[in-house]
C-alpha cells in the first residue's frame, strides 16, 4: 500500500471534480470507442472529427441567444450531418462537401464569437469553446450527458448486423436486402449524438482522439468486430482514467505546479498505443481479406 | 450613383497603406490557396488541408514557449506534420493517420500553452488572422515566398496530377507514389505556414477548399478547373475586404461565406447542365 501513494497523489479518489471526471471520462470513452469502431472501419474519420468541431459552432450560437450550450452543440452536429448527407450524393463528393460545410460551419463560429464580443465584451467565452475540459464538468450535466450516451449504444445495437454488413460490403448489403441508405442515416444520427456529447464534455480536441485512437489501434490486433469492439473499449477506459490520474498528479511538477492538461496525457498514450499497433504483424484474417483498408 | 459609389468603395480602401498591403498578401494568398487546393479537391483531401493549418497553430505556441519566431514554429510544426502523414497514408484508412495528427499536434498546442504560462494572444490571433496588421516588409515576404511556391507546384505539376487522377497509371510510368504523397502533403504544410499568420487557420482552410470545389463543378479540364477556383478565390477575398472593412464583420466569416455561395452556386450549374445534356457527362454515375 505504500507505493501507490507515489502512483496515486493524495486525495485523488476524493477529489469531487475527478469522481466527476471519471464518470463521464468513462462513458464518453465507451460510447466514442463503439461508435468510432464503425466510423474507422466506414472510413468517415474526417466527417467524425468534423462533427466536433461544428458542435462549437451552435455552442457560440448557444451563447448568443441565450440557451444551453448542450442543444447548440447537438443543432450544430444535426445541421452539418445532414447538410453532408445531402451534398454526397456520389461517395467522390463526400470529402469536399465535408470540407465545404465544415468551412462554412467555422466561418459561422467566427461571426458568433465577434458578436458575442460586441455584445458582451467578455474574452473568457471564446476560450471555454475552443477547448474543454474534462475538470470543469458541472455535475448536473452528468445525467444528460449519459442519457444520450446510452441512447448512441442503443441505436449501434439496434443497428449492430446491418451496420456491419453495410460497412463492409455495401453490394452485399444491397443484395441482402439491407435498407443501406436507412441504416447509415441512422448511424449518423448515433455519430452526431455520440460526437456532441463528447465534445461537449471533454473538447473537440479529445472527442475525435478517443473516436479514432481506440478504434484503429484494436483494428490492427484482431479481425472479429466483437472483440475489435471489446479491445477499443478497453483501450479508451485505460486510456481516459490513466489520463485522469496523470492529470492529477501532475498539480506537483513542473514548471508551474497548475498541473499539465488531461488532453495531452490521454493523446500521448493513445498514440503511443497506436504506433505500437503499427509495429506488431498484423492478426492474420480468418476468411477472405475484405480489401480496401490496405494498399 | 456617386453616393452608393463612396457608400460601398469607402475613403481610404485603396490608399491607406496597411489596406494595400492587405489587398496585396490576400491575393498572393487567394492564388497560391486555390492553386494547391485543386490538388487537395483532386485527391480528396481535404482533411489534409483542415489539419494542417489547424494543427501547426501547434507550432506557434511552442515557439511563443522557447522564444522564438512564431513563423519558424508554425512552419517546423506544419512540415513535420506534413512528413508524417505522408509516410504514414501508405498503412490504414488515410483519415485516421491525418486524426491521430491532427489531435498530437493539438494537445502539445494544449501543453504548451498551459506549461507556457497562461495568455498568449499572438497565438490565439493565429486561429483567426491578422490580415489588416500585415506591414510592408511582410506584405513583400509573402508575395515571394507565393511565386516560389507557384514555380514548385509548375515544377512538379505533370507528376503530381497524374498520380492524383490515375494513381495506377502514374505508377506504372514510373511515378513514385509514395514520394507524391509527401509531396503534396508538404506542399499543403508550406502553403499552410504562409496564409495562417495573415488569414488564420480557419480561412487558410476555407480558401483551399471551397474556390477548388467550386471550380471542379464548373471545368471540364484541370487546366480550367484551376483557373476557375483563382478566379473565385479572388473574388471572394477582395468582395470580403471590401465589405469587411465597411462593415466590421470578420473576413473569416465572409469569405466562409462567398465560397459557400460560389459552391452552391457551380454545382446549381453543373447540375441544371448535366440535365439538359445527360448523353457526355465526364463523370461516371453510381
Amino acid at each position: 500500500m505504500h507505493g501507490l501513494q507515489y502512483i496515486v497523489a493524495a486525495g485523488f479518489f476524493q477529489s469531487p471534480e475527478v469522481q466527476v471526471a471519471l464518470m463521464v471520462g468513462s462513458a464518453v470513452a465507451v460510447t466514442s470507442a463503439v461508435v468510432g469502431t464503425f466510423v474507422v472501419i466506414r472510413g468517415q474519420s474526417f466527417l467524425g472529427h468534423a462533427l466536433g468541431d461544428v458542435g462549437s459552432t451552435g455552442a457560440a450560437g448557444a451563447a448568443l441567444i441565450g440557451i444551453q450550450a448542450i442543444w447548440g452543440f447537438l443543432s450544430g452536429g444535426l445541421v452539418a450531418g445532414v447538410a453532408v448527407d445531402v451534398l454526397s450524393r456520389r461517395p467522390r463528393e463526400r470529402d469536399v462537401a465535408t470540407g465545404v460545410v465544415l468551412s462554412s460551419m467555422l466561418g459561422l463560429s467566427a461571426l458568433f464569437i465577434y458578436l458575442i464580443t460586441q455584445l458582451s465584451s467578455s474574452t473568457g467565452v471564446t476560450q471555454e469553446i475552443l477547448f474543454g475540459s474534462i475538470f470543469t464538468v458541472a455535475p448536473r450535466l452528468v445525467w444528460p450527458l449519459s442519457v444520450l450516451s446510452v441512447l448512441a449504444l442503443m441505436l449501434i445495437g439496434f443497428l449492430y448486423r446491418p451496420l456491419l454488413l453495410s460497412s463492409v460490403s455495401e453490394d452485399a448489403a444491397l443484395s441482402r436486402g439491407v435498407p443501406v441508405r436507412l441504416v447509415s442515416l441512422l448511424f449518423l444520427l448515433a455519430m452526431i449524438t455520440a460526437v456532441e456529447q463528447s465534445a461537449l464534455v471533454v473538447g473537440a480536441l479529445l472527442s475525435t482522439a478517443l473516436l479514432i485512437g481506440p478504434a484503429a489501434t484494436a483494428i490492427r490486433f484482431t479481425r472479429q468486430l466483437g472483440y475489435t469492439l471489446l479491445l477499443a473499449t478497453v483501450f479508451a477506459l485505460a486510456d481516459t482514467w490513466v489520463g485522469i490520474l496523470l492529470a492529477y498528479n501532475s498539480f506537483t511538477w513542473p514548471p508551474a505546479g497548475r498541473g499539465w492538461p488531461v488532453s495531452f496525457f490521454i493523446v500521448a498514450i493513445m498514440v503511443f498505443l497506436y504506433l505500437v499497433s503499427q509495429i506488431i504483424p498484423r492478426a492474420p484474417s480468418r476468411r477472405a481479406d475484405k480489401g480496401g483498408d490496405s494498399q | 450613383m456617386m453616393q452608393i459609389w463612396h457608400q460601398v468603395f469607402q475613403p481610404g480602401l485603396f490608399t491607406y497603406p496597411f489596406l494595400i498591403h492587405a489587398w496585396v498578401s490576400a491575393s498572393a494568398i487567394a492564388i497560391i490557396s486555390a492553386v494547391i487546393g485543386f490538388f487537395v479537391n483532386l485527391r480528396g483531401e481535404s482533411f489534409v488541408a483542415h489539419a494542417l493549418p489547424r494543427g501547426a497553430f501547434a507550432g506557434a505556441a511552442a515557439a511563443f514557449l522557447v522564444g522564438a519566431s512564431s513563423l519558424l514554429g508554425l512552419s517546423v510544426f506544419a512540415v513535420a506534420m506534413a512528413l508524417g502523414m505522408g509516410t504514414m497514408r501508405r498503412q490504414g484508412e488515410k483519415g485516421v493517420s491525418t486524426a491521430l495528427i491532427l489531435v498530437m499536434a493539438l494537445a502539445l498546442g494544449d501543453l504548451f500553452l498551459t506549461v507556457g504560462n497562461a495568455y498568449a494572444p499572438e497565438v490565439f490571433a493565429l486561429l483567426f488572422g491578422q490580415l489588416l496588421g500585415v506591414s510592408a516588409s511582410e506584405m513583400i515576404a509573402i508575395t515571394i515566398l507565393s511565386a516560389v511556391l507557384l514555380l514548385v507546384v509548375g515544377a512538379v505539376f505533370r507528376p503530381l496530377l497524374l498520380s492524383s487522377t490515375v494513381p495506377e497509371f502514374a505508377a506504372a510510368r514510373g511515378v513514385p507514389l509514395t514520394v507524391m504523397n509527401i509531396t503534396f502533403t508538404v506542399l499543403v504544410a508550406l502553403a499552410a505556414s504562409l496564409t495562417v499568420p495573415v488569414v488564420g487557420a480557419l480561412l487558410a482552410f476555407s480558401l483551399m477548399i471551397g474556390p477548388a470545389a467550386a471550380g471542379w463543378y464548373l471545368a471540364k479540364s484541370p487546366g480550367r478547373a484551376m483557373a476557375y477556383a483563382v478566379v473565385v478565390a479572388l473574388s471572394s477575398v477582395w468582395v470580403s475586404i471590401v465589405i469587411g472593412y465597411d462593415t466590421s464583420l470578420p473576413v473569416g466569416f465572409l469569405v466562409a461565406t462567398f465560397c459557400l455561395i460560389a459552391y452552391g452556386g457551380a454545382r446549381w450549374i453543373h447540375f441544371s447542365r448535366s440535365r439538359r445534356a445527360p448523353a457526355p457527362s465526364p463523370r461516371p454515375q453510381t
